[in-house]
């Protein structure tokens, strides 16, 4: 990003359209540039960010209370070259209507339909106005996340299953439906899919999430900054360092603060471990899931102590609740530097060793090469992100293009492949965890001294904050707003996943059943992270 | 397949000989689970694990039993895919009551005797998450349990000694 305003021209071009925008200075959400615009103006503003070749990158909604007209205030986060537009309009609680993104970005069907079940609002040219987030936990008249919700809710003596959604069905001769879910035959998290299939081929799938629903967005309110961070470390448990660090940047931002450099650092050093377990676990499991169960048990093998050394490091096997507001918990102690040397060393030789075996495995890649094929116009329509969208020729790393510190002073190397298919998703992994390795050892030599955390400042009512940041799934874009005495009035965090579910609906087509599993796997979406 | 065939005989055995964590009372622990489950359970237990809204820290720390670390299949407890085929229930998370039916249909699925145990801070009282609108919080206000294994998520280790406790009990 090196020009100061990079969308003024694509405001200029709005405002010859004669769409009437306000620029609106908002501290905390910089780097980003926030405009309002009128709400009849909504629908006309996805068009035109569409044709201008922006992403639609997140979308959410708030319930300002006793404000203008009681309003609900939509946003939509656009991303272009790196640079971030965060739009914003208004509606009434009494005529909560408002044009969709949808028909210009499929990106912005399922967090449209989030925010109908949340807020009550209508998108009035959506394709597809079922319900997404609500089951039978709240009725269609309540909205969990208006100010008048309580969030305990209603509660009925028992939840009554979700039996009435509508999905596709298909007909015809030989035409059948596979239900799975929500409970999975392994050990994973819970939803359900919906295949429509003619002998082994599927034609169709459905998934139907929200199954882990429990309520983050509304619980997250009125918590203080500590409380807040623990929560955000819980949105996706394999993704709680990632997680965390947004949420505690859009707090510090928020706040006007900034985390010292070493601490910042040692954010990114954990980080680059959770990235690298994660691809190590990923690799093993997408081994596994065509029978080659010798990857399952090297990857296994690697990640476990690999773990186990980030706890012994860190305290913890995950990190968790190692990034707090304003720093980290705690030091490194210097007896580690070394040690995460020679263990980053240690593991590039072994899995150099280990991918030679699985690339010259026919057995392997033949289950692998141009299975889940998503091509690049369709991840780059569904606004994919992370290894799912690399593997499909999208060029995109925030470290890289939105750069935040540490990164700001190291070279992150982004792999990219252009297949798209189930073997380049885990190429893309095991390049990812190689450059990880070079920028944990760049991290430890030039490990900055210092403190590793800065005294909080509770920040005045009404400061936002706006923390990007690239996780092991890709970017997440988290955002904050505090309310009075320091307390949360709104935490919305997008997990990359939010893109990555429709592209497994989209890839699957043309594959085998039997297939569905690796694919699932290669895509790896978290579903507590978008179920929320 | 030469190559493959040399990793394994270099890297060998690593599944470690419990404790590693100077637990001798696990080792202890894991020879009367063998007897136990011979017991028990003809040799086997098997364990369904249910996710039933967790973040799945949970789950990634029970799936980590099965890597060659901890092995647990070499006590004889080994994860089904049904319930039907169940001894025990691991239900992770703050219950979400979009999970609430699902909980019970798996439970009912499950053939008694069969032992519940409810995994993470979520599981034991609703952990970071609570009860509200969208969650019943403890497993137990959902369903009945036999025993509990806290933590955030419980390391394999808590995982193994809680399952022990659970099916040590006379
Ligand atoms: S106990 Fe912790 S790790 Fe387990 S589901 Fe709850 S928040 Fe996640």
């Amino acid at each position: 990003m090196t020009q100061d305003k990079p969308f003024a021209p694509f405001l200029g071009h709005l405002a010859q359209t004669g769409l009437r925008v306000e620029s609106v200075a908002a501290h905390g959400l910089a780097p980003a540039q926030v405009i309002t615009v009128q709400a009849e103006d909504w629908g006309r503003l996805g068009q035109e960010a569409k044709e201008w070749g922006c992403r639609w990158a997140a979308g959410w909604g708030e319930d300002i209370d006793g404000k203008v007209d009681k309003a609900i205030h939509i946003h939509a986060c656009f991303e272009k070259g790196g640079a971030y537009l965060l739009a914003r309009t208004m509606v009434t609680r009494t005529n909560p209507i408002l044009s969709s993104h949808t028909p210009s970005y499929p990106a912005a069907d399922r967090p449209e339909r989030h925010t109908q079940d949340m807020f009550g609002v209508a998108f009035t040219d959506h394709p597809d106005a079922r319900r997404w987030t609500r089951h039978q936990a709240w009725k269609s008249s309540e909205y969990p996340l208006r100010r008048d919700f309580p969030a305990a809710g209603h509660p009925l003596a028992a939840t009554p299953a979700d039996h009435q959604y509508k999905f596709l069905a298909a007909q015809g001769s030989g035409v059948y439906e596979i239900p799975v879910g929500p409970v999975h035959a392994g050990i994973i998290e819970p939803g359900h899919f919906r295949f429509q299939t003619v002998g082994e081929t599927v034609l169709h799938l459905e998934a139907r999430l929200g199954y882990t629903h429990k309520g983050i967005e509304k619980i997250a309110e009125g918590r203080d900054a500590a409380s807040l961070a623990r929560l955000a470390g819980r949105v996706s448990g394999d993704s709680t360092v990632a997680h965390a660090w947004a949420a505690s940047m859009a707090m510090e931002k928020a706040a006007g603060l900034t985390a010292p450099p070493r601490a910042v650092w040692l954010r990114a050093l954990m980080c680059e471990r959770e990235r690298v377990a994660n691809h190590l676990g990923d690799i093993g499991a997408i081994a596994n899931d065509v029978g080659f169960a010798f990857g399952f048990y090297q990857f296994g093998r690697l990640r476990e102590a690999w773990q186990r050394a980030s706890c012994e490091v860190f305290g913890h096997r995950f990190m968790m609740d190692c990034i707090v507001p304003g720093g980290v918990a705690a030091d490194l102690e210097p007896r580690f530097m070394e040690t995460m040397r020679d263990e980053a060393d240690a593991l590039r030789w072994q899995i150099g060793k280990l991918m030679a075996i699985v690339y010259d495995s026919p057995s392997l890649t033949n289950r692998l090469l141009g299975t889940g094929v998503l091509t690049p116009e369709q991840a780059s329509a569904l606004g994919c992100m992370g290894y799912v969208g690399r593997a499909s020729s999208l060029d995109f790393d925030v470290r890289r293009d939105a750069t935040y510190p540490p990164y700001d002073r190291l070279k992150v190397t982004v792999p990219l492949h252009h297949t798209g298919d189930v073997n380049a998703r885990m190429r893309v992994r095991h390049e990812e965890i190689v450059v990880s390795l070079e920028v944990i050892k760049a991290l430890l030599a030039g490990l900055p001294d210092g403190p590793v955390g800065s005294e909080w400042r509770v920040p005045i009512a009404d400061s936002e904050g706006l923390g990007i940041i690239e996780g092991w799934r890709g970017e997440i874009i988290s955002y904050v707003r505090f309310g009075a005495g320091g307390r949360i009035a709104r935490f919305f965090p997008r997990d990359p996943s939010w893109t990555t579910w429709p592209a497994l609906e989209v890839l699957i087509h043309d594959n085998i059943v039997p297939d569905f599993p690796v694919c699932n796997k290669s895509v790896n979406g978290s579903y507590s992270g978008n179920d929320l | 397949m030469l190559r493959i065939l040399g990793k394994i005989q270099r890297i060998g055995i690593i599944s470690e000989p419990l404790p590693p964590l100077n637990e001798p009372a696990l080792t202890e622990i894991g020879e009367q689970l063998k007897a136990r489950i011979g017991e028990l359970f003809g040799g086997s237990l098997a364990i369904r694990e249910v996710d039933a809204g967790s973040c799945n820290g949970c789950e990634l720390e029970i799936q980590a039993l099965n890597n060659s670390w901890y092995s647990i299949e070499r006590f004889g407890v080994h994860f089904v895919a049904s319930p039907r085929h169940a001894d025990m229930l691991l239900v992770t998370g703050p219950v979400s009551r979009h999970m609430e039916e699902a909980i019970h249909r798996t439970l009912a699925a499950t053939p008694e005797p069969r032992l519940v145990i409810a995994v993470g801070a979520c599981g034991a009282d609703g952990g970071e998450f609570g009860e509200s609108y969208a969650s019943r919080g403890a497993v137990a206000n959902v369903i009945p349990v036999d025993a509990v294994i806290r933590g955030c998520p419980p390391t394999p280790v808590d995982l193994m000694r809680g399952i022990l406790e659970a099916i040590g009990r006379p």
